[in-house]
């Protein structure tokens, strides 16, 4: 369908008031709602991340494109509930407690929902015992925890035990990133992954999910 | 003693061309007009929201070597221990563009607007950076002023946090300085806010004095080894 590949195209170049049109336009002509999602908007954020990856582009311009793909989002999220269309999965993101850095949070928060996935933000300062329960009483299967400050990284340890002492490893994932970690603090601490970059925390959640 | 600055807005508003710097962005006119316009957004909120201020209070070295010492975390060699003691003055500070700031990039995150959002973030954060350098220079204006220092001196803000001084050391700088009597608080991860807040304490001396060679166990790991550029621009005046 024509319109999808124009929804694609115009979330690329960050056009939110012509994404929502149409989104609308689309929905009206009778197109699925899974398709106006995973063929416009998904793939218009594909094309859009891995012009970033590649440097074509800059980061403000992929969160020009969120904007545009939230625009058709908003409008699309009522059908997709009601055809029970699945998410690419549900992930629970934070800034551990202590911490109030949330700008590398939000990002990652940004380019999951642009693959399709499903985000639970908890925001920042984010006990480890709010992490678990709400990765229970959402179903997500990964916890996507964040931290910039040398102070608060142990904190993430307690949520990695606490998910293991809940008897939780095999359902929840969990993968870290900020500022000063590393893949091999992430090993140290029982994380399941690390992510440099926003880009990069979609790929291992997409192999964290696909794993189970 | 110890004074307190309230800067003019526009006294702190950062350079475009730095900003884009910082984020990896093309200058002029190479920048594309769309970023370009979310950039002239950013900063027409910053001038509306800023609030910058600074307290700086001189300390003597043997006041310094304890708020240094701090809770003993830092570093086994570090810089800062070789570059304070030869210093002809110190002085604590803590500077910050104020919490509205932070306030607002929450939420146009919130609002959907991560773009504007993003770099109204980093228009804050090379804002906030540069308060140091303006508190530093304020510093030194004073004490030469007074007399008490020299034309060749040169001074240069150092941070808890970075180059072997270790996070925990906001701790002891707090408690020496207070700079809750501008707003700044700090968290028990030792996390200021406003989180656009700097602190630290100022080194005055001739640019011998701000001179080191990078070979502390901080300067393997480090990415940006910013203090290059800083060394260069004390000698340079």
């Amino acid at each position: 369908m024509e319109t999808l590949k124009e929804i694609a195209a115009s979330l690329e170049r960050g056009e939110d008031d012509r994404v929502h049109e149409l989104v609308e336009q689309a929905l009206a002509q009778g197109a699925a709602p899974g398709d106006v999602l995973n063929l416009g908007l998904i793939a218009g954020m594909n094309v859009v991340g891995e012009q970033f990856r590649q440097r074509e582009i800059f980061l403000p311009d992929v969160l020009l494109a969120a904007r545009a793909m939230y625009a058709g989002l908003d409008l699309l999220k009522p059908h997709l509930a009601r055809e029970g269309v699945p998410t690419a999965g549900t992930v629970v993101i934070g800034s551990v407690k202590g911490d109030l850095h949330d700008i590398g949070k939000n990002l990652v928060g940004i380019m999951l929902k642009g693959a399709g996935f499903e985000v639970v933000d908890l925001g920042n300062d984010v006990p480890p015992g709010r992490f678990v329960d709400t990765a229970v009483a959402s179903g997500a299967s990964v916890i996507g925890m964040s931290a910039l400050l040398t102070t608060t990284m142990p904190v993430m340890k307690e949520v990695v035990e606490l998910v293991r002492a809940r008897g939780l490893s095999d359902r929840v994932r969990i993968i870290v990133g900020g500022a000063p970690l590393s893949e091999a603090f992430a090993r140290e601490i029982g994380a399941d992954a690390y992510a440099f970059d926003a880009a990069s925390a979609v790929d291992r959640v997409r192999a964290l999910v696909a794993a189970r | 003693m110890k004074w307190r600055i309230d800067w003019t807005v526009e006294a702190s508003v950062p350079p475009r061309a730095a900003v884009l710097r910082a984020q990896g962005l093309p200058e002029d006119p190479d920048l594309p007009p769309r970023l370009g316009a979310l950039v002239d957004d950013a900063f027409r909120v910053y001038r509306r929201l800023a609030e910058p201020r600074a307290i700086v209070g001189l300390v003597d070295h043997d006041e310094f070597a304890a708020v240094y010492e701090g809770e003993g975390q830092n570093d086994r060699a570090t810089p800062l221990a070789v570059v304070f003691p030869k210093a002809d003055a110190l002085a604590l500070f803590a500077a910050t563009v104020g919490g509205a700031l932070t306030e607002a990039i929450g939420d146009l995150f919130a609002q959907q607007e991560p773009a504007l959002g993003y770099v109204l973030d980093a228009v804050a954060s090379e804002a906030a950076d540069a308060l140091a350098y303006a508190a530093a220079a304020d510093c030194l204006a004073r004490l030469t002023g007074a007399g008490r220092l020299g034309p060749e001196t040169r001074v240069l803000p150092y941070s808890p946090g970075y180059c072997g001084w270790h996070v925990s050391g906001q701790r002891a700088l707090f408690a020496a300085l207070r700079p809750e009597q501008i707003g700044i608080t700090l968290n028990d991860s030792c996390l200021m806010q406003p989180l656009k807040s700097v602190s630290g304490v100022i080194v005055a001396g001739p640019a011998a004095v701000h001179q080191f060679d990078q070979e502390f166990p901080c300067c393997g790991p480090c990415g940006t080894r910013h203090c290059q550029d800083r060394m260069v621009s004390v000698l340079e005046g």
